[in-house]
């Protein structure tokens, strides 16, 4: 924490305080206590809109494979295999990258460099999710349909994954898109943390004998395993959530394929493309049972990571 | 391995190349005097503009802040000068909890909130929801910077007397203005930018809103509904609506930039 700490309003004082400073920290408290408010506010209202659904689905609509409104069977399951395929392409496609580049920034690169880097870097996570959808539409589907989709099939197509006809949108369009997404923030915060690392332990390694690149996986990447794991759940959590340039690039066929080149659609997607058009009844009940699911995890998954990089460095990263 | 990890960081910038590129070569053409005041044609007609969505964009901010600063400041306020630890860690996590909450769930809730007792989507559901999502952001941002002013000014304060309430609005905010303002322009440029939360609470109009209870246009949403049309024309529309955006929220970024630029010895 910081080394001076802010004016307390001990006990003592309180009784001190005029009438105006009580009004004032009343309405201050108010205020911070929206937050908590607005907690309550979103589970109550996912709940109740899903509740009747909740209760007459209950486990079958995690696992059931149907989206059909008019028999009214509908099971979420495409839904959180779009989901969790195209996170978890986006974090293979992200990490690597997101983490060299921290390392470049932190480490090895000259001066000038890092802070044209750390401002591209800083706009990219700037742009709007629509407009890299729309790129991702117009440019990167196209272009992934003609050239890159048809060498990966010559080059891996002995593997399931890459069989299968090719229409651009894809699952592995929006594991792309996601990626570009979540790259600056996970850099950004490996970047921190790769920066709490302490110098004892370059400057150890050094005196050690290791060469450059050796301080810098031996010292520092080895030490900052735990923070950076936590930066990669952030992303995670953060791609669970990517709606419009997703919705955009996948596809949306709510369909389990076992190929990458297939369309898919995630639980963000569908709520996009059909909350303003469903009637109210089943359908739905079971969006917003499909927006609670969304919720549960991403709240998971977000938890997970602040409490990884709390433990890491205490509460001196800041991790918004 | 130095030339590995430049390699992959520059890789990493090819994409924000590539797209800033694209909606330059796009938008440019598409940008004339028409598009900023004319409202869109019919589908599929040639001409039109997306002036109610600019428009409606900044309403909506406007209200989305009306919202989102005083609440978020005033709590960024309490969570740094009063020292309740229990309640203020509390606070602090439902903030972070919010923080990490998808936007489209936002858009979820405010609708079964605002937009079905109204019977109607409206201005004023999608500057709530907007404001919903800046909430927390200012508050985290504005802790933050009040804890980094120094503890000699709230004691002198004290000291020369002054109430606490004044003591803490005229000397420490003033003395961290900068750095809420700065937080308020992130969380402005942060929400432009949404889509998401507006597909139900907004819902975008073709006309001019003219009260704040009827649909209002917002740039992102425009953008959205003209990319997934058939029509080429509505392409072009979408490229030059994107333009204005990237223009907007990088307009924002860089005032940001420079107002925290004037510290020395700031690490990249």
């Amino acid at each position: 924490m910081t080394t001076q700490s802010p004016l307390r309003a001990t006990p003592g004082a309180l009784s001190r305080q005029g009438a105006g400073d009580q009004v004032f920290k009343w309405l201050m408290l108010t205020m911070a206590l929206s937050v908590i408010a607005l907690i309550f506010i979103i589970g109550c209202e996912l709940a109740h809109g899903s509740g009747p659904a909740l209760r007459k689905f209950g486990w079958r609509f995690l696992t059931g494979t149907d989206w059909d409104p008019v028999h009214e069977r509908f099971g979420a399951l495409p839904f959180i295999f779009g989901t969790v395929v195209s996170s978890v392409i986006a974090l293979g496609i992200a990490v690597p990258l997101s983490i060299a580049t921290a390392v470049c920034l932190t480490e090895l690169a000259p001066q000038w460099l890092r802070q044209a880097l750390s401002l591209f870097i800083e706009l990219l996570a700037a742009v709007p999710s629509v407009i890299l959808g729309l790129w991702g539409i117009f440019v990167m589907v196209p272009w992934l349909r003609q050239s890159m989709f048809p060498w990966l099939r010559g080059a891996l197509g002995f593997l399931p994954l890459f069989q299968g006809p090719i229409y651009g949108v894809s699952l592995l369009a929006g594991g792309i898109i996601i990626a570009i997404m979540i790259v600056p923030i996970i850099t950004s915060v490996s970047r921190e943390v790769l920066r709490s690392v302490p110098g004892l332990q370059r400057e150890a390694a050094y005196a050690l004998g290791a060469t450059r690149w050796e301080v810098t996986r031996i010292a520092v990447l080895s030490y900052a395993r735990k923070g950076l794991f936590g930066a990669v759940i952030l992303g995670l959590g953060r791609a669970l959530g990517e709606t419009m340039a997703v919705t955009m690039v996948i596809g949306n066929r709510p369909e389990i394929a076992a190929s990458l080149f297939a369309p898919g659609y995630t639980l963000a997607s569908v709520v996009a493309n059909e909350f303003t058009e469903t009637p109210p009844g089943v359908n739905l009940e079971a969006l917003f049972e499909i927006g609670l699911v969304l919720l549960g995890i991403t709240l998971l998954v977000n938890a997970l990571a602040r409490l990884l990089l709390a433990t890491f460095s205490g509460p001196a990263l800041s991790t918004s | 391995m130095q030339a590995v990890t430049c390699a992959c960081a520059l890789l990493v910038v090819v994409p924000l190349a590539l797209v800033f590129y694209h909606v330059l070569k796009s938008g440019i053409g598409a940008l004339n005097w028409a598009f900023f005041t004319q409202l869109p044609k019919p589908v599929g007609e040639p001409g039109g503009g997306m002036a109610n969505a600019i428009v409606g964009t900044f309403e909506l901010l406007g209200l989305a802040a009306l919202l989102g600063v005083p609440v978020g400041v005033c709590g960024g306020i309490f969570l740094s000068e009063y020292g309740y630890t229990r309640l203020n860690w509390w606070i602090r996590f439902a903030a972070d909890v919010l923080n990490g909450v998808p936007s489209i769930i936002w858009g979820m809730v405010v609708c079964a909130l605002v937009v079905v007792p109204m019977q109607g989507f409206s201005a004023w559901a999608g500057g709530l929801v907007l404001g919903f999502i800046m909430i927390p952001l200012i508050m985290r941002t504005t802790e933050e910077v009040l804890r980094l002013v120094p503890q000699g000014y709230r004691e002198a304060a004290l000291a020369l007397g002054i109430p606490l309430r004044r003591a803490i609005l005229r000397i420490v905010a003033r003395a961290a203005l900068k750095g809420i303002v700065t937080g308020i322009l992130l969380a402005l440029a942060r929400v432009a930018g949404e889509t998401a939360p507006l597909l139900f609470t907004a819902f975008g109009n073709v006309y001019w809103n003219h009260h704040l209870s009827e649909p209002i246009a917002a740039l992102p949403l425009q953008i959205f509904n003209y990319a997934i049309s058939p029509y080429e024309e509505s392409h072009r529309q979408a490229w030059a609506g994107a333009l204005v955006l990237l223009f907007m929220v990088a307009i924002i970024n860089v005032a940001v930039r420079a107002l925290t630029r004037e510290r020395f010895g700031k690490i990249p």
